[in-house]
C-alpha cells in the first residue's frame, strides 16, 4: 500500500487585489509513493512543488481531489504525529535558541519532555549544531537555519519526511551532509518525499521522480528508465583532425564542437562510429575518448520543459 | 518513541501560550514596567507635596489610568501581531504541520498574551500598592479598592486582546489597529451609545446604533478607577458579572476567530 497517495490534486490561486484572476499552480497532479522510498518531485521555479506539499500537509485546501497519508486523510491532525516537515526557505522564531526550538517543536508533537530533551541533543549533534545549541536563532546562517529545520522534522522521529527544497541555500558541503543525511534516513526505513530544482541532488539520492511543470506532471518514473530511454546517443572525441576530413564528419554528426585541441562530436548511435574511426584515422587524427551519452537529467528537464 | 496522549489537549495550548509569553518578554514588553515604576514614583512625590491629604486617591487615579493605558497599548500592538506575523514570517507552517489543531493554535496565542497582560498589570498594580503605602506610611484601606480594580483592568484588556486578536486572523495590522482601537473608544462610551440608540430621530440610525451596542463590547463597567481613588470596593455583585461577561464575549470572539482561521490558506 502507498504511503502517500495523490489523487487528481488541483490547486487554483485566486490573485489581483480588484479583478480577481484565478492561476492553476496544480493541475491534477496524481502519484503514490510506497514504503521507504525516496522520491524527488522536480521542476522549475513555479511549477508547483511548494504547493503540493502545502496541501500534503494540510496548510492550504486543494480546489479539488484528495489525498492520503499513512492511509489517513491529509486533514487528520493525529496521522501529522507520524511525519515531518521542512518548509522551503524556513524561518523560525528567532527569540528562541536552538534547542528551545525544538523542545517546542517537541511538546507540540506530544513528546514527554525528557524524551524531547534526549532527541533534541542527539539530532542537533547529528545535523553539526551542538556547539550553536544555545544560541538565539537570530543569530543562525541560511545553512544553519535550513539544519535547525531537518532536526524540528525529525524531533518526533517521523516515518514520513517531507523536504521542500532541503538543499537549496546550502554550500556544496553543506548539500554534501545534507546529501549524506537524507541517505542515512532512506537507511533506516524512512519514506522521504522532497523537492528540488538541483538535478544532482536529486540523482544522487531518488529512487524515482516526478517532473512537474506548469504545475502538470510530465514524467514519472525510475530515474534509470527515464534517463535511459532518452538516449543510445554516443559522444566521440579526436584530436588533431583539420577542416577539410572535419566537414565529411560533420555530415555523420548529430553536433561537432570543435577547439583547436580536439573535437567532440556526438552520434546518434554507434552505426555511424566505424565510418567515423575511418575517416578520422585517415586525416591523420587520433581518438581521445569514446563514450555513450548518458542524458543528464539537465537535458531531460530542459528537453521536457521546453517540449510542453 | 513514547508519546504522551494526544487526547491532552491543554498541554499544546499550555506549550503555544508559553512561547508567546516568552516571545514578549524577550522582545523587553515588560520593560514599559520600568517607565510605569519610574511615573508613579514621580506623581506620588509631586503631587504628594502640592496636595496634602490627596495622596491616596491620585496615586491611585494615576496609577490604574496608567495601568490601564499601558496594558491597553500591549493588547493591541501585541495581539494586532499574534497571528498575523506567524503568518507573515510563515512560522505557523512549521507549527501546523505537527499535530496541532488549528484551534489549539489559537487558543495558546491568545492565552499567552494574557498571561503578559497578567504579569503586567499585577506587576503595576504591586506597585501602586507599594506607592501608596510609601505615601501613607503604611497599610490603607485603600488598598483595598485597590486590587479590584485592577481586576477589572485586567478583564477588560483580556477582551480587548481577543478583539485584536479576532483581526488578526484576517486583517493587516494596520487596520486591525484602527478597528480595535475603535472598538475601545465605543466601548468605553457604550452607555452613551444606549442613550442614542433610544433618543436618535430616524428608526434606521436607532437600529444600527442599538445593533452596535449589544454587538460590541460593553466596556465602561469594566472601569472602576475613579471609585477606587475615593476608597469604593467593587461591589462582588459587579466583579461577578463582569467576570462572566468578560468570558462570555472573549470565548464568542474566540470561537468567530478559530471559526475565520480554520478556513484560512497558507500561502
Ligand atoms: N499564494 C499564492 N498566490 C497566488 N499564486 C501563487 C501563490 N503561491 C504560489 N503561486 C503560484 O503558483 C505556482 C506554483 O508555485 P509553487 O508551488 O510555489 O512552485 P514551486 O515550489 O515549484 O517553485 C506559481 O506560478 C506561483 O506563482
Ligand atoms: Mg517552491
Amino acid at each position: 500500500m502507498s504511503v502517500i497517495e495523490v489523487e487528481n490534486l488541483t490547486q487554483d490561486y485566486l490573485t489581483g487585489f480588484w479583478r480577481k484572476r484565478s492561476v492553476r499552480a496544480l493541475d491534477s497532479l496524481s502519484l503514490q509513493i510506497a514504503s521507504g522510498e525516496v522520491f524527488g518531485l522536480l521542476g522549475p521555479n513555479g511549477a508547483g512543488k511548494t504547493t503540493t506539499f502545502k496541501i500534503l500537509l494540510g496548510l492550504i485546501r486543494p480546489t479539488t481531489g484528495s489525498a492520503w497519508i499513512l492511509g489517513s486523510a491529509i486533514d487528520d491532525v493525529a496521522m501529522r504525529r507520524r511525519i515531518g516537515y521542512l518548509p522551503e526557505q524556513p524561518y523560525f522564531y528567532d527569540y528562541l535558541t536552538a534547542r528551545e526550538f525544538l523542545l517546542y517543536c517537541g511538546a507540540l508533537c506530544d513528546l514527554p519532555k525528557t524524551e524531547a530533551a534526549e532527541r533534541a541533543d542527539k539530532l542537533l549533534h547529528q545535523v553539526g549544531l551542538a556547539d550553536s545549541a544555545d544560541k538565539q536563532l537570530r543569530k543562525f546562517s541560511k545553512g544553519m537555519l535550513q539544519r535547525v529545520g531537518l532536526a524540528q522534522a525529525l524531533i518526533h522521529d517521523p516515518e514520513v519526511l517531507f523536504l521542500d527544497e532541503p538543499m537549496s541555500g546550502l554550500d556544496p558541503l553543506g548539500r554534501r551532509e545534507v546529501r549524506d543525511f537524507v541517505v542515512g534516513l532512506r537507511a533506516q526505513g524512512k519514506t522521504i518525499f522532497f523537492s528540488s530544482h538541483i538535478l544532482a541532488d536529486v540523482e544522487a539520492m531518488c529512487d524515482r521522480v516526478a517532473i512537474l511543470n506548469k504545475g502538470r506532471l510530465i514524467e514519472s518514473g525510475k530515474l534509470s528508465e527515464i534517463l535511459k530511454a532518452h538516449s543510445n546517443e554516443l559522444e566521440v572525441v579526436v584530436s588533431g583532425v583539420t577542416e577539410p576530413a572535419l566537414a565529411e564528419i560533420r555530415s555523420l554528426a548529430l553536433s561537432i564542437s570543435a577547439s583547436p585541441d580536439n573535437a567532440r562530436i556526438r552520434l546518434k548511435d554507434d552505426r555511424d562510429l566505424a565510418r567515423m574511426l575511418e575517416l578520422t584515422h585517415a586525416a591523420g587524427g587520433r581518438i581521445v575518448s569514446v563514450n555513450p551519452v548518458r542524458e543528464s537529467l539537465e537535458d531531460l528537464f530542459v528537453r521536457e520543459v521546453k517540449g510542453s | 518513541m513514547i508519546f504522551v496522549d494526544e487526547k491532552n489537549k491543554a498541554l499544546k495550548i499550555t506549550a503555544i501560550a508559553y512561547n508567546t509569553f516568552r516571545e514578549s518578554v524577550r522582545d523587553r514588553v515588560l520593560y514599559n514596567l520600568v517607565l510605569f515604576v519610574a511615573l508613579i514614583v514621580a506623581a506620588a512625590s509631586v503631587i504628594g507635596r502640592i496636595a496634602v491629604g490627596q495622596e491616596a486617591k491620585i496615586i491611585i487615579d494615576v496609577g490604574l489610568s496608567a495601568t490601564s493605558v499601558f496594558g491597553l497599548l500591549i493588547a493591541i500592538f501585541i495581539g494586532i501581531g499574534l497571528v498575523s506575523k506567524e503568518i507573515e514570517k510563515r512560522t505557523v507552517a512549521v507549527i501546523l504541520s505537527k499535530p496541532v489543531r488549528r484551534s489549539q493554535f489559537i487558543l495558546g496565542k491568545y492565552f499567552g498574551l494574557c498571561l503578559t497582560l497578567l504579569v503586567n498589570t499585577t506587576a503595576m498594580a504591586a506597585a501602586v500598592a507599594l506607592a501608596l503605602i510609601f505615601a501613607k506610611g503604611g497599610f490603607d484601606a485603600a488598598q483595598l479598592a485597590l486590587w479590584p480594580a485592577a481586576y477589572l483592568i485586567f478583564l477588560e484588556l483580556a477582551v480587548m486582546t481577543a478583539v485584536a486578536l479576532l483581526f488578526s486572523c484576517f486583517s493587516t495590522p494596520a487596520l486591525s489597529a484602527l478597528f480595535t482601537l475603535l472598538i475601545f473608544l465605543i466601548g468605553r462610551w457604550s452607555p452613551d451609545l444606549k442613550l442614542f440608540a433610544e433618543t436618535a430621530d430616524s428608526a434606521a440610525t436607532r437600529i444600527v446604533s442599538r445593533a452596535l451596542y449589544h454587538l460590541l463590547p460593553n466596556l465602561a463597567s469594566f472601569n472602576f478607577i475613579n471609585e477606587a481613588a475615593y476608597g469604593e470596593s467593587v461591589p462582588a455583585r459587579l466583579l461577578a458579572g463582569n467576570t462572566v461577561y468578560a468570558i462570555c464575549y472573549v470565548a464568542a470572539l474566540l470561537a468567530v476567530a478559530v471559526l475565520i482561521f480554520d478556513r484560512r490558506n497558507f500561502k
